[in-house]
């Protein structure tokens, strides 16, 4: 029979399967982090039960952590409190652990891949819904709410249904200037926010194959936002070489078979999916987000649909914009560059590119936030810092910061935020904040000019 | 887990779609480390307005719905994977959860901490929305050995899927953890045949 990607990963990962029920799946690797295991911890200490495999597990701090002077000990109780009980956590437990100030730290879906631990074919859970990000990997990679962490951490499997399959097909070559964010949030507003559930979804044509690893990242991570638990992206030299070489990559003819293994892995020609979207790359442009859920999104250079519908209305009236009107030239004043989506190198030197020589608007308040130490650790090394530093850009450390507003980077109420993240929703990144979501070119170029401009005229 | 058989209850309309779990309870409440306690933030931003006072306009503010069925909009629980919204919900005193379509880790969180979702068409959606929001007083029975959700007094009645798995376990009140513990020796032997 022929087999598609998900189907060769999730079929070798079944242990066994109940009649007519959920099939048990086994989970390689499991990440964690403060906000969604204490509850796990507390549910395997109540049982009296041990963390069955500790070394597939790895631990980061992100979600809850500052972003400025990680120094010095957090003034926050409750963050305090949920950081000490993660790193008390690990080390009863022997969990290994990125914690505030590590070299390694980062949030869990910059820091995974970077180490290598992400490979391909592999199964991996996070109580995060953005786990799909390891999907670029050719991984079935999903998030799981923390009852699920804790079936993990008892037999490091779970108890699922398989998902159906989706495939979303991009062929032709990206406009100059369309990023990886684009294609994800274009993507999303022709499909809406539930196309994809109870699918697992697979990214494939020119577009995909043509992308950088940390655009494909990108692309996967937003999966959720379409409903779909994961995304995948087959395997091919551009993974392989990613991964060669990283901290926990295999080695020498470890990774010779290993590599041979992944090749196995893309879709077999032929296969089928029980839902396929295709389309076109020249129909890509810069997006923009103008709603209250991913879904609500345009071409810069569109205007608002004038759709009737009460759903539609509240979410328009809490963003304060009209139906048929364009979002060009709006004044902005926050713009917030960062997330799981779009903190790795390539996105601060796609910034760095534009602002280059540039200053910020006066009237804008910056953030650059690094997805990692590591990645904090090469805009410094590759002479970036200076850049944002002289165009007046907020260079701060890294964590989840003003993607979900946990600790205290939050967007004032009734601003706008051009975000490079990944949710919209109401109070997303503060209590009465309006989020916009765009690529790192179209935030960078907001911050520059103070309001929303056609980047498409910069670029032709 | 606590066992679910049947429920007759009154059940409160929230007409909206895509209520996402930022929603249903904002990260800010999520440094907590137990997982009691949630239900004072449920809807926190909705049910309360920024200086602290009641919105009197969103539903679980006005005093003539209540009960332990919410019957919300399309696309319930989308967004994050926080299983911090189940407990929200169900610590406020949701049994069940109805709507026309809930996101898949929504519907799991929620299946794991015995909050039933229930999942009807869009034309019984509309039927319930409008009768209980025109009467207050309605109720609603959640049938899950039968798979039926009902108006009672009327012929309104409609049957929902459970995956059968599942069922058994909230009638029961088991939970996963207890089955994959049972199956040890296959994720042992598993984990000794895995090649790669």
């Amino acid at each position: 029979m022929k087999k598609t990607l998900f189907d060769k990963v999730w079929d070798a990962h079944v242990v066994t399967s109940i009649e007519k029920g959920p099939q048990v799946l086994y989970i390689d690797q499991h990440l964690i982090h403060e906000v969604t295991s204490p509850q796990a911890f507390k549910e395997l200490e109540n049982r009296n039960i041990p963390v069955f495999r500790p070394n597939q597990v790895v631990a980061t701090a992100d979600h809850n952590t500052p972003t400025l002077n990680q120094h010095l000990p957090i003034k926050d109780v409750l963050s305090k409190n949920q950081l000490k009980q993660l790193s008390d956590n690990c080390k009863k437990h022997h969990i290994t652990l990125y914690e505030l100030g590590h070299k390694y730290n980062g949030i869990v879906h910059v820091m995974a891949p970077e180490l290598g631990i992400t490979q391909p074919g592999m199964t991996i859970v996070c109580g995060d819904s953005h786990t799909s990000t390891h999907g670029a990997f050719g991984t079935i990679a999903f998030g799981i709410g923390t009852s699920q962490v804790a079936q993990v951490f008892a037999s490091q499997c779970l108890l699922l249904s398989k998902p159906k399959s989706l495939r979303v097909v991009i062929n032709g070559k990206l406009k100059n200037g369309v990023l990886p964010k684009d294609v994800i949030l274009y993507i999303i507003s022709k499909l809406g926010t539930n196309a994809g559930t109870g699918y697992f979804c697979e990214y494939a044509g020119e577009v995909f194959e043509n992308m950088s690893m940390e655009g494909r990242m990108t692309v996967c991570n937003m999966s959720i936002e379409m409903g779909a638990r994961g995304g995948m992206i087959a395997p091919d030299a551009i993974t392989f070489d990613y991964i060669k070489g990283r901290k926990f990559a295999p080695q020498g003819e470890t990774l010779d078979n290993k590599i041979a293994y992944w090749k196995t892995l893309p879709t077999d020609a032929g296969a089928t999916f029980d839902k396929e979207y295709v389309f076109d790359a020249a129909d890509i442009e810069p997006m923009i987000t103008y709603g209250t859920n991913p879904g609500m999104g345009i071409k810069i250079t569109e205007t608002i649909p004038t759709t009737n519908d009460a759903s539609f209305e509240k979410s328009l009236a809490y963003m304060n914009f009209k139906k048929g009107e364009s979002l060009i030239n709006k004044a902005i004043n926050y713009v917030f560059i960062g997330s799981c989506t779009n903190s790795r190198i390539e996105d601060f030197r796609v910034v760095a590119d534009y602002v280059k020589g540039k200053q910020k608007a006066k009237n804008v308040t910056a953030w650059l936030v690094p997805g990692s130490k590591q990645v904090e650790a090469q805009i410094i090394e590759e002479g970036l810092k200076s850049i944002f530093v002289e165009a007046g850009f907020e260079l701060r450390q890294p964590g989840c910061s003003a993607c979900l507003a946990m600790n205290d980077d939050k967007i004032p109420q009734g601003e706008y935020c051009v975000s490079t993240s990944n949710r919209n929703f109401e109070g997303r990144q503060g209590q009465g904040s309006r989020t916009i979501l765009a690529s790192p070119l179209v935030a960078a170029a907001t911050a520059i000019e103070g309001k929303i401009i056609d980047i498409t005229k910069q670029l032709n | 887990m606590e066992k679910f058989i049947t429920l007759q209850s009154t059940a409160v309309p929230l007409a909206i779609e895509n209520i996402d779990t930022d929603q249903i309870i904002p990260a800010r409440f999520l440094k907590a480390t137990n997982r009691e306690g949630f239900g004072d933030n449920v809807f926190r931003d909705w049910r309360y307005h920024k200086d602290g006072s009641k919105n009197d306009s969103f539903v679980l503010n006005n005093g003539k719905y209540a009960g332990k069925i919410l019957v919300a909009g399309d696309n319930f629980g989308c967004g994050s994977s926080r299983e911090h919204a189940a407990w929200a919900l169900a610590d406020y005193g949701f049994k069940v959860i109805v709507s026309s379509f809930f996101a898949d880790i929504f519907k799991g969180n929620a299946l794991n901490n015995g909050l039933l979702p229930v999942q009807v068409s869009a034309a019984f959606l509309k039927v319930l929305l409008s009768e209980i929001t025109d009467n207050p007083n309605t109720v609603l029975k959640v049938d899950l050995v039968e798979q039926s959700i009902s108006i009672e007094g009327t012929n309104f009645k409609e049957q929902f899927e459970i995956d059968a798995y599942k069922k058994t376990c909230m009638i029961n009140g088991y939970d996963d953890i207890d089955f994959l513990l049972s199956k040890k020796d296959d994720i042992e032997r598993f984990e000794r045949n895995v090649v790669n």
